[in-house]
Protein backbone atom coordinates (compact mmCIF):
# COMPACT_ATOMS: atom_id res chain seq x y z
CA UNK A 1 0.00 0.00 0.00
CA UNK A 2 1.72 3.49 -1.16
CA UNK A 3 2.18 5.94 1.60
CA UNK A 4 -0.75 8.26 1.84
CA UNK A 5 0.91 11.01 3.46
CA UNK A 6 3.09 13.86 2.58
CA UNK A 7 7.36 13.87 4.05
CA UNK A 8 7.35 15.95 6.96
CA UNK A 9 9.37 18.76 5.23
CA UNK A 10 6.45 19.02 2.59
CA UNK A 11 3.82 19.23 5.63
CA UNK A 12 5.92 21.66 7.47
CA UNK A 13 6.64 24.22 4.57
CA UNK A 14 2.86 24.11 3.47
CA UNK A 15 1.36 25.35 6.46
CA UNK A 16 4.39 27.48 7.33
CA UNK A 17 3.92 28.93 3.73
CA UNK A 18 -0.54 28.67 3.60
CA UNK A 19 -0.07 30.74 7.61
CA UNK A 20 2.42 33.26 6.14
CA UNK A 21 0.47 33.77 2.63
CA UNK A 22 -2.84 34.64 4.49
CA UNK A 23 -0.84 37.24 6.50
CA UNK A 24 0.89 38.84 3.85
CA UNK A 25 -2.21 39.10 1.61
CA UNK A 26 -4.59 40.83 4.60
CA UNK A 27 -1.35 42.70 5.23
CA UNK A 28 -1.43 43.92 1.69
CA UNK A 29 -4.94 45.21 1.26
CA UNK A 30 -4.93 46.32 4.19
CA UNK A 31 -1.77 48.68 4.13
CA UNK A 32 -2.34 49.80 0.73
CA UNK A 33 -5.36 51.98 1.09
CA UNK A 34 -3.55 54.08 4.36
CA UNK A 35 -2.93 57.53 4.17
CA UNK A 36 1.10 57.98 4.41
CA UNK A 37 2.72 57.55 8.03
CA UNK A 38 5.67 55.82 9.68
CA UNK A 39 3.10 53.19 10.89
CA UNK A 40 2.30 52.80 6.69
CA UNK A 41 6.29 52.77 6.01
CA UNK A 42 6.82 49.76 8.72
CA UNK A 43 3.74 47.76 6.91
CA UNK A 44 5.22 48.32 3.76
CA UNK A 45 9.06 47.11 5.08
CA UNK A 46 7.31 44.15 6.79
CA UNK A 47 5.15 43.22 3.91
CA UNK A 48 8.52 42.69 1.82
CA UNK A 49 10.65 41.01 4.42
CA UNK A 50 7.98 38.54 4.50
CA UNK A 51 7.23 38.54 1.13
CA UNK A 52 10.97 37.98 0.33
CA UNK A 53 11.07 35.35 3.04
CA UNK A 54 7.67 33.28 1.19
CA UNK A 55 10.02 33.79 -1.89
CA UNK A 56 12.84 31.66 -0.32
CA UNK A 57 10.53 29.30 0.73
CA UNK A 58 8.62 28.52 -2.55
CA UNK A 59 12.03 28.07 -3.77
CA UNK A 60 12.73 25.56 -1.09
CA UNK A 61 9.73 23.71 -1.42
CA UNK A 62 10.17 23.33 -5.13
CA UNK A 63 13.57 21.74 -4.27
CA UNK A 64 12.00 19.53 -1.85
CA UNK A 65 9.24 18.96 -4.33
CA UNK A 66 11.65 17.83 -7.13
CA UNK A 67 13.38 14.72 -4.93
CA UNK A 68 10.26 13.84 -3.23
CA UNK A 69 6.62 12.87 -4.64
CA UNK A 70 3.35 13.70 -2.96
CA UNK A 71 1.56 10.45 -2.01
CA UNK A 72 -0.65 9.32 -5.46
CA UNK A 73 -4.32 10.38 -5.03
CA UNK A 74 -6.57 8.04 -4.47
CA UNK A 75 -7.54 5.81 -7.15
CA UNK A 76 -10.86 6.20 -7.15
CA UNK A 77 -10.99 9.66 -8.06
CA UNK A 78 -12.43 10.54 -12.01
CA UNK A 79 -9.38 11.18 -14.14
CA UNK A 80 -10.87 15.20 -14.71
CA UNK A 81 -10.74 15.59 -10.98
CA UNK A 82 -7.09 13.81 -11.26
CA UNK A 83 -6.33 16.45 -14.23
CA UNK A 84 -7.73 19.34 -12.18
CA UNK A 85 -5.94 18.53 -8.95
CA UNK A 86 -2.69 18.06 -10.91
CA UNK A 87 -3.38 21.58 -13.13
CA UNK A 88 -4.31 23.43 -9.48
CA UNK A 89 -1.15 22.33 -7.73
CA UNK A 90 0.94 23.85 -11.13
CA UNK A 91 -0.74 27.20 -10.85
CA UNK A 92 0.26 27.44 -7.01
CA UNK A 93 3.84 27.02 -7.45
CA UNK A 94 3.64 29.43 -10.57
CA UNK A 95 1.59 31.86 -8.84
CA UNK A 96 4.06 31.19 -5.20
CA UNK A 97 6.81 32.32 -7.54
CA UNK A 98 5.56 34.96 -9.57
CA UNK A 99 3.62 36.79 -6.92
CA UNK A 100 6.78 37.66 -4.49
CA UNK A 101 8.60 38.10 -8.11
CA UNK A 102 6.54 40.98 -9.08
CA UNK A 103 6.20 42.61 -5.83
CA UNK A 104 10.10 42.99 -5.60
CA UNK A 105 10.26 44.25 -9.68
CA UNK A 106 7.09 46.66 -8.81
CA UNK A 107 9.05 48.00 -5.78
CA UNK A 108 12.26 48.46 -8.54
CA UNK A 109 10.52 49.90 -10.62
CA UNK A 110 9.01 52.36 -7.95
CA UNK A 111 12.27 53.56 -7.15
CA UNK A 112 12.71 51.33 -3.54
CA UNK A 113 14.98 49.14 -3.32
CA UNK A 114 13.98 45.67 -1.13
CA UNK A 115 16.54 45.58 2.01
CA UNK A 116 15.74 42.23 3.81
CA UNK A 117 15.13 43.18 7.09
CA UNK A 118 16.53 46.72 6.55
CA UNK A 119 20.29 44.85 6.41
CA UNK A 120 20.53 42.43 2.76
CA UNK A 121 19.95 44.74 0.07
CA UNK A 122 18.15 42.82 -3.08
CA UNK A 123 19.48 43.72 -6.36
CA UNK A 124 17.41 46.47 -8.47
CA UNK A 125 16.13 44.15 -11.67
CA UNK A 126 14.40 47.14 -12.78
CA UNK A 127 15.32 50.50 -13.53
CA UNK A 128 13.00 53.00 -11.83
CA UNK A 129 9.44 53.83 -14.22
CA UNK A 130 6.46 54.84 -12.99
CA UNK A 131 4.33 53.23 -15.51
CA UNK A 132 5.85 49.87 -15.74
CA UNK A 133 5.55 50.48 -11.66
CA UNK A 134 2.11 50.86 -11.98
CA UNK A 135 1.17 48.12 -14.47
CA UNK A 136 3.27 45.57 -12.05
CA UNK A 137 1.59 46.85 -8.92
CA UNK A 138 -1.53 45.53 -11.27
CA UNK A 139 -0.30 42.59 -12.00
CA UNK A 140 0.87 41.74 -8.30
CA UNK A 141 -3.09 42.49 -7.50
CA UNK A 142 -4.55 39.95 -9.97
CA UNK A 143 -1.87 37.53 -9.51
CA UNK A 144 -2.87 37.71 -5.69
CA UNK A 145 -7.14 37.39 -6.22
CA UNK A 146 -5.91 34.90 -8.56
CA UNK A 147 -4.21 32.94 -6.01
CA UNK A 148 -6.95 33.57 -3.28
CA UNK A 149 -9.41 32.16 -5.56
CA UNK A 150 -7.44 29.16 -5.69
CA UNK A 151 -7.33 28.96 -2.32
CA UNK A 152 -11.15 28.87 -1.78
CA UNK A 153 -11.00 25.66 -4.57
CA UNK A 154 -7.79 24.30 -3.28
CA UNK A 155 -10.08 24.43 0.88
CA UNK A 156 -13.13 23.26 -0.78
CA UNK A 157 -11.61 20.06 -2.48
CA UNK A 158 -9.41 19.09 0.30
CA UNK A 159 -12.89 19.21 2.62
CA UNK A 160 -14.83 17.84 -0.04
CA UNK A 161 -12.26 14.92 0.06
CA UNK A 162 -12.55 14.60 3.69
CA UNK A 163 -16.19 14.97 4.68
CA UNK A 164 -17.77 13.52 1.06
CA UNK A 165 -15.17 11.16 -0.18
CA UNK A 166 -13.78 10.34 3.34
CA UNK A 167 -10.40 9.80 1.71
CA UNK A 168 -6.85 10.04 2.94
CA UNK A 169 -6.26 13.06 1.21
CA UNK A 170 -6.89 16.04 3.53
CA UNK A 171 -5.08 13.66 6.38
CA UNK A 172 -2.29 13.19 4.31
CA UNK A 173 -1.33 17.18 5.18
CA UNK A 174 -2.36 16.95 8.51
CA UNK A 175 -0.64 14.09 10.16
CA UNK A 176 -2.46 14.71 13.41
CA UNK A 177 -6.32 13.94 11.60
CA UNK A 178 -5.80 10.44 11.06
CA UNK A 179 -8.55 8.67 9.66
CA UNK A 180 -10.16 5.55 11.21
CA UNK A 181 -9.89 3.08 8.40
CA UNK B 1 71.06 81.41 -18.64
CA UNK B 2 69.42 83.56 -15.80
CA UNK B 3 67.29 85.79 -18.66
CA UNK B 4 65.82 83.17 -19.41
CA UNK B 5 65.06 81.68 -16.30
CA UNK B 6 63.41 84.91 -15.50
CA UNK B 7 61.53 85.01 -18.97
CA UNK B 8 60.34 81.55 -17.71
CA UNK B 9 59.30 82.43 -14.81
CA UNK B 10 57.38 85.68 -15.96
CA UNK B 11 55.68 83.09 -18.70
CA UNK B 12 54.62 81.43 -15.61
CA UNK B 13 53.74 84.20 -13.49
CA UNK B 14 51.51 85.45 -16.74
CA UNK B 15 50.01 81.88 -17.43
CA UNK B 16 48.55 81.98 -14.03
CA UNK B 17 47.33 85.07 -13.84
CA UNK B 18 45.17 84.18 -17.02
CA UNK B 19 44.18 81.38 -15.11
CA UNK B 20 42.84 82.90 -12.27
CA UNK B 21 39.55 83.00 -13.36
CA UNK B 22 36.29 83.95 -11.51
CA UNK B 23 33.29 81.41 -12.07
CA UNK B 24 30.55 83.59 -11.38
CA UNK B 25 27.40 82.54 -14.00
CA UNK B 26 25.05 80.10 -12.72
CA UNK B 27 23.89 77.57 -15.15
CA UNK B 28 20.81 76.24 -13.97
CA UNK B 29 20.07 73.37 -16.71
CA UNK B 30 23.14 71.29 -16.02
CA UNK B 31 23.49 71.83 -12.25
CA UNK B 32 21.43 69.67 -9.88
CA UNK B 33 20.76 69.48 -6.16
CA UNK B 34 20.04 65.79 -4.84
CA UNK B 35 19.42 64.11 -1.86
CA UNK B 36 18.95 60.69 -0.19
CA UNK B 37 16.82 60.09 2.30
CA UNK B 38 16.91 56.55 4.43
CA UNK B 39 12.92 54.67 4.55
CA UNK B 40 13.29 51.92 7.02
CA UNK B 41 17.25 51.02 5.88
CA UNK B 42 16.09 51.50 2.33
CA UNK B 43 17.75 54.75 0.46
CA UNK B 44 15.65 56.48 -1.39
CA UNK B 45 16.42 58.90 -4.05
CA UNK B 46 15.17 62.88 -4.38
CA UNK B 47 16.02 65.60 -6.01
CA UNK B 48 14.99 69.52 -6.31
CA UNK B 49 13.92 70.83 -9.76
CA UNK B 50 14.56 74.43 -8.76
CA UNK B 51 16.97 76.43 -7.23
CA UNK B 52 19.19 79.09 -7.95
CA UNK B 53 22.96 79.79 -7.18
CA UNK B 54 25.18 83.03 -7.02
CA UNK B 55 28.37 82.42 -6.92
CA UNK B 56 32.02 84.13 -7.52
CA UNK B 57 34.73 81.66 -7.42
CA UNK B 58 38.33 81.54 -8.17
CA UNK B 59 40.07 78.55 -7.79
CA UNK B 60 43.18 80.56 -6.81
CA UNK B 61 41.49 82.76 -4.27
CA UNK B 62 39.30 80.83 -2.33
CA UNK B 63 39.89 83.24 0.51
CA UNK B 64 37.68 85.67 -1.12
CA UNK B 65 34.53 83.38 -2.97
CA UNK B 66 30.90 83.55 -2.07
CA UNK B 67 28.28 81.19 -2.78
CA UNK B 68 24.36 82.24 -1.87
CA UNK B 69 21.92 79.24 -3.02
CA UNK B 70 18.15 79.90 -3.17
CA UNK B 71 16.04 77.24 -2.90
CA UNK B 72 12.21 76.56 -4.20
CA UNK B 73 10.96 74.14 -1.48
CA UNK B 74 7.95 73.27 -3.94
CA UNK B 75 9.85 71.65 -6.60
CA UNK B 76 10.77 68.95 -4.76
CA UNK B 77 10.86 64.75 -6.26
CA UNK B 78 10.68 62.91 -3.04
CA UNK B 79 11.12 60.10 -4.64
CA UNK B 80 7.27 58.91 -4.92
CA UNK B 81 3.94 60.76 -5.84
CA UNK B 82 2.80 59.90 -2.29
CA UNK B 83 6.04 60.89 -0.74
CA UNK B 84 6.21 64.32 -3.05
CA UNK B 85 2.55 65.33 -1.65
CA UNK B 86 3.37 64.44 1.84
CA UNK B 87 6.82 66.36 2.15
CA UNK B 88 5.38 69.81 1.34
CA UNK B 89 3.08 69.73 4.10
CA UNK B 90 2.50 71.01 7.40
CA UNK B 91 4.84 68.18 9.03
CA UNK B 92 7.89 68.49 6.63
CA UNK B 93 8.72 71.73 4.58
CA UNK B 94 5.63 73.58 5.18
CA UNK B 95 6.33 75.71 1.61
CA UNK B 96 2.79 77.35 3.14
CA UNK B 97 4.58 79.60 5.20
CA UNK B 98 8.39 78.84 3.85
CA UNK B 99 8.84 78.71 0.00
CA UNK B 100 12.47 78.57 0.68
CA UNK B 101 15.65 77.33 1.75
CA UNK B 102 18.38 79.37 1.45
CA UNK B 103 22.29 79.05 2.10
CA UNK B 104 24.66 81.57 2.43
CA UNK B 105 28.37 80.85 2.47
CA UNK B 106 30.87 82.27 5.29
CA UNK B 107 34.09 80.09 4.02
CA UNK B 108 35.66 78.62 1.33
CA UNK B 109 38.87 77.03 2.92
CA UNK B 110 41.04 75.21 0.32
CA UNK B 111 41.59 71.39 1.41
CA UNK B 112 44.69 70.71 -1.01
CA UNK B 113 44.69 69.91 -4.78
CA UNK B 114 40.78 69.89 -6.27
CA UNK B 115 39.82 70.14 -2.92
CA UNK B 116 37.79 72.62 -0.99
CA UNK B 117 34.82 73.05 2.35
CA UNK B 118 32.56 75.63 1.99
CA UNK B 119 30.79 76.08 5.20
CA UNK B 120 28.00 79.09 5.96
CA UNK B 121 24.29 79.13 6.94
CA UNK B 122 21.90 77.20 5.88
CA UNK B 123 18.43 78.29 6.68
CA UNK B 124 15.11 75.70 5.73
CA UNK B 125 11.76 76.60 7.42
CA UNK B 126 13.02 79.33 9.47
CA UNK B 127 16.04 77.58 11.34
CA UNK B 128 19.23 78.81 10.85
CA UNK B 129 22.53 76.23 11.13
CA UNK B 130 25.81 76.03 10.52
CA UNK B 131 26.69 73.72 7.75
CA UNK B 132 29.73 72.29 6.24
CA UNK B 133 30.43 70.36 3.09
CA UNK B 134 33.59 69.25 1.47
CA UNK B 135 33.54 69.49 -2.61
CA UNK B 136 36.01 68.88 -5.52
CA UNK B 137 36.33 71.56 -8.43
CA UNK B 138 37.49 71.35 -11.95
CA UNK B 139 36.90 73.02 -15.32
CA UNK B 140 35.60 71.03 -18.10
CA UNK B 141 36.03 73.54 -21.07
CA UNK B 142 35.35 76.86 -20.01
CA UNK B 143 33.27 75.92 -16.94
CA UNK B 144 33.85 74.77 -13.86
CA UNK B 145 32.30 72.13 -11.74
CA UNK B 146 31.43 71.77 -8.03
CA UNK B 147 31.05 68.70 -6.84
CA UNK B 148 29.92 68.15 -3.31
CA UNK B 149 28.08 66.60 -0.22
CA UNK B 150 27.05 66.62 3.29
CA UNK B 151 24.30 65.09 5.73
CA UNK B 152 22.25 67.22 7.14
CA UNK B 153 20.03 66.02 10.19
CA UNK B 154 16.35 66.92 9.06
CA UNK B 155 15.48 67.45 12.84
CA UNK B 156 18.06 70.31 13.34
CA UNK B 157 15.30 72.00 10.70
CA UNK B 158 12.04 70.69 12.14
CA UNK B 159 11.77 68.55 8.94
CA UNK B 160 9.37 65.72 9.47
CA UNK B 161 7.54 66.82 12.99
CA UNK B 162 5.31 65.04 15.33
CA UNK B 163 4.93 61.51 14.31
CA UNK B 164 7.35 61.80 11.60
CA UNK B 165 10.07 62.51 14.63
CA UNK B 166 10.19 59.06 14.74
CA UNK B 167 13.58 57.99 13.41
CA UNK B 168 13.44 54.50 13.05
CA UNK B 169 11.25 55.07 10.18
CA UNK B 170 13.20 58.07 7.89
CA UNK B 171 16.20 58.52 9.38
CA UNK B 172 17.22 62.05 10.81
CA UNK B 173 20.80 62.10 8.87
CA UNK B 174 19.68 63.02 5.11
CA UNK B 175 22.65 63.15 2.12
CA UNK B 176 22.46 66.25 0.25
CA UNK B 177 24.61 65.99 -3.48
CA UNK B 178 25.29 68.99 -5.09
CA UNK B 179 26.48 69.01 -8.56
CA UNK B 180 26.86 72.97 -9.48
CA UNK B 181 27.68 73.99 -13.13
CA UNK B 182 29.05 77.72 -13.00
CA UNK B 183 30.65 79.68 -16.13
CA UNK B 184 33.11 82.32 -16.03
CA UNK B 185 32.43 85.88 -16.32
CA UNK B 186 32.68 87.21 -19.53
CA UNK B 187 34.55 90.54 -18.42
CA UNK B 188 37.35 88.44 -16.42
CA UNK B 189 38.04 86.61 -19.54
Amino acid sequence: MPDTRYTHPAIVLHWLMAVLLMALFSLGIYMHDLPLSPDKLKLYAWHKWAGVTAFVLVLLRLAWRVGHQPPPLPAAMPGWQKAAAHGIHQLFYLLMVAIPLTGWLMSSAKGFQTVYFGILPLPDLLAKDKELGELLETVHKVLNLSLAALVVAHVGAALKHHLRDRDEVLSGMLPFLKRKS
Amino acid sequence: MKAIRLALTALLLASRSVHAVEFNHFVAEQSSLQFVSRQMGVAVDGRFRRFSVKLAFDPARPAVAKAQLELDLASVDAGSPDADGEVVGKPWFNVKAFPMATFVSKAIRPLGGDRFELSGKLTIKGRTHDVSAPFVFRQEGDNGIFDGAFVLKRLDFGIGDGIWSDVSTVANEVQIKFHIIAAPAAASK
